[in-house]
């Protein structure tokens, strides 16, 4: 293989690290906030606000219905609105964020769900504010489950990044399309192929890294 | 110290509407350990989330020391609350924190500097026990330690009130009694006001001044420990009794018991006894002064605080006549006379 080959598999592999990387940060610091809201708006509990609750839900019922292969096309104004252009790793960063926000922010709900009630209610006795049964008690009693959420956020992202890929996105998706399918090189769909398992594997392991590091159970 | 007017809560409406509680009135004076005993679902939970405004009430007022809580705006029902300790059937600490960390985190609530918060948290772990696992993690300790921990938590603010909620249900019975050891040295040592509810005689037995029985939302009883123990006044307050002594004829002579009244039967009889009673030589003055056999089959003497309890399952053995005068002697010297049937005599 011709080191120009290396550093085009280099660069994807690149690329689809910043695709990942840029949605992972930016769903996650989206995302996390209407999980939380998902959760303390609900009936009966601390911010009680069934209607406000139930307009978020179906919103991110929505945004975690549309095909991601769909949105991506469907937004493509608003991508370049954003950052000027429909294609490139920019761009597909966009609706990767846009569809990872509901994803976490499910996932947070879900984390939140599995605690105890006695929790908030013990926080509560003590006279915490709703703020902080959030910030000292929510959010750090449910760090496991958020953790394992997130990863699950960006192994998703890695595979959709891969599909950004197929519509000019850049990234391994890309290079697998364009050198691997179109001019029908083995050699590269099998290299792409393994890098992302690699990267996949390698998300998971430090996910249930800092699971296990943070767990007190 | 604790004060409930007339308070009510409903959940639901209309139909499917559940009274959880129905004009209860209840005052606890300062310095005061109350018991509320009922059992599951007559609405104790709610009766002490009551008091902390963790369940609003439908109807009636609640006032802590001297202020009334259900008038409260919600930031000062959080300051109020910092007067208001709570611990729990299921402790309720943090995992992911330490033993420190949990007991100071009422403190951080509270806005207070690290350096304060370290020197209240120290004596507190101290109180309770546990200076030595102040960096240890809930998950592990044993459930008394769990519990030791949750009551310097809520100790942490320098509460008025102590609100227990089932705190020894999940404990086994020697850890309970270190726990409620506990309680009382709290309550002897700080004069704080201690307001539990539990489903175990025991409890009530060991600790409390004074305890209210609730039943279906209503407090049926609400009566100094000794009294309630030797004088129950409900039919619901006899059955915890006697559930407590597990005071009941055997199964062999329940079979026999009738409610046939005739010449030739004997009556069996439950006899409660308290006070002067407890010392008087009864039985052989009976068989003296009436001429009556005391055929006794069970007995029990329980020491309630200061006061002695005796119970006593006993057939009464001489002509009807004699039987008769034998309980009138007995009810004549304060004692609790209950027939529970008759049996056949054999010879």
């Amino acid at each position: 293989m011709s080191s120009a080959m290396i550093e085009l598999i280099l660069q994807a592999t690149l690329d689809t690290l910043y695709m990942v990387g840029i949605s992972g940060v930016i769903s996650t610091l989206l995302g996390l906030p209407l999980g939380v809201m998902l959760y303390v708006t609900r009936p009966r509990q601390i911010l009680a606000k069934p209607l406000l609750n139930h307009a978020l839900g179906i919103v991110t019922n929505i945004g975690r219905s549309i095909p991601f292969i769909i949105l991506m096309v469907a937004i493509i104004p608003f991508t370049r609105m954003l950052v000027g252009t429909s294609i490139g790793i920019n761009a597909a960063s966009v609706p990767l964020t846009i569809a990872a926000i509901p994803f976490v922010a499910r996932l947070i709900e879900g984390a939140l769900n599995e605690l105890s009630p006695g929790l908030i209610e013990a926080a509560q006795a003590m006279g915490a504010t709703p703020w902080q049964i959030i910030t000292k008690v929510l959010i750090p009693e449910a760090r496991g489950g958020i953790i394992t959420g997130l990863t699950i956020t960006l192994v998703t992202l890695v595979s959709y990044s891969a599909m950004a890929g197929a519509v000019g996105g850049g990234g391994l998706g890309d290079l697998g399309i364009r050198y691997g399918y179109n001019r029908f090189n083995p050699t590269i769909m099998l290299i792409t192929v393994v890098v992302l398992v690699v990267m996949v594997q390698g998300f998971q392991s430090l996910g249930d890294y800092l699971v296990r590091k943070t767990d007190r159970k | 110290m604790i004060e409930l007017n007339n308070v009510s809560k409903t959940y639901g409406a209309g139909h499917d509407a559940v009274h959880a509680l129905k004009g209860v009135n209840l005052a606890i004076p300062k310095g005061a350990i109350h018991g509320v005993i009922g059992l599951s679902g007559a609405g104790k939970s709610t009766l002490i989330r009551c008091v902390n405004l963790l369940e609003r009430p439908t109807q009636g007022t609640v006032t802590v020391d001297g202020q009334e809580i259900t008038r409260l705006s919600n930031t000062a029902l959080n300051q109020a609350r910092h007067r208001i300790g709570m611990i729990f059937q299921h402790f309720n600490l943090l995992t992911t924190r330490n033993v420190f960390d949990n007991v100071a985190l009422p403190l951080e609530l509270m806005g207070q500097p690290r350096r304060d918060i370290r020197e209240r948290v120290s004596p507190l772990l101290e109180m309770v026990g546990l200076s030595d696992k102040a960096d240890q993690f809930p998950a592990q300790l044993s459930g008394g330690q769990k519990q030791r921990v949750a009551i310097a938590r809520a100790l942490a603010s320098n509460p008025r009130v102590l609100l227990c909620d089932e705190a020894t249900s999940a404990l086994d019975p020697q850890t309970t009694s270190s726990i409620l050891e506990l309680l009382r040295d709290i309550n002897h040592q700080l004069g704080i006001t201690i307001l539990l509810i539990t489903h175990e005689m025991e409890v009530v037995k060991s600790i409390c001044h004074r305890v209210g029985l609730i039943s279906n939302g209503e407090l049926v009883e609400d009566a100094e420990v000794g009294d309630f123990f030797t004088a129950p006044r409900t039919q619901l307050g006899r059955d915890f009794l006697n559930d407590f002594l597990q005071l009941s004829p055997p199964k062999e002579l329940l079979e026999r018991l009738s409610d046939n009244l005739d010449a030739n039967a004997h009556p069996v009889v439950r006899l409660t006894f308290s006070g002067d009673a407890v010392s008087t030589p009864l039985i052989s003055r009976l068989a003296r002064d009436c001429g009556v056999d005391v055929s006794i089959l069970q007995a029990k003497v329980e020491s309630i605080q200061e006061r002695t309890l005796g119970l006593m399952i006993a057939e009464l053995l001489g002509t009807s006549e004699q039987t008769q005068a034998a309980m009138d002697y007995l009810a004549d010297h304060q004692l609790q006379v209950e027939v529970l049937g008759y049996v056949q005599r054999n010879d």
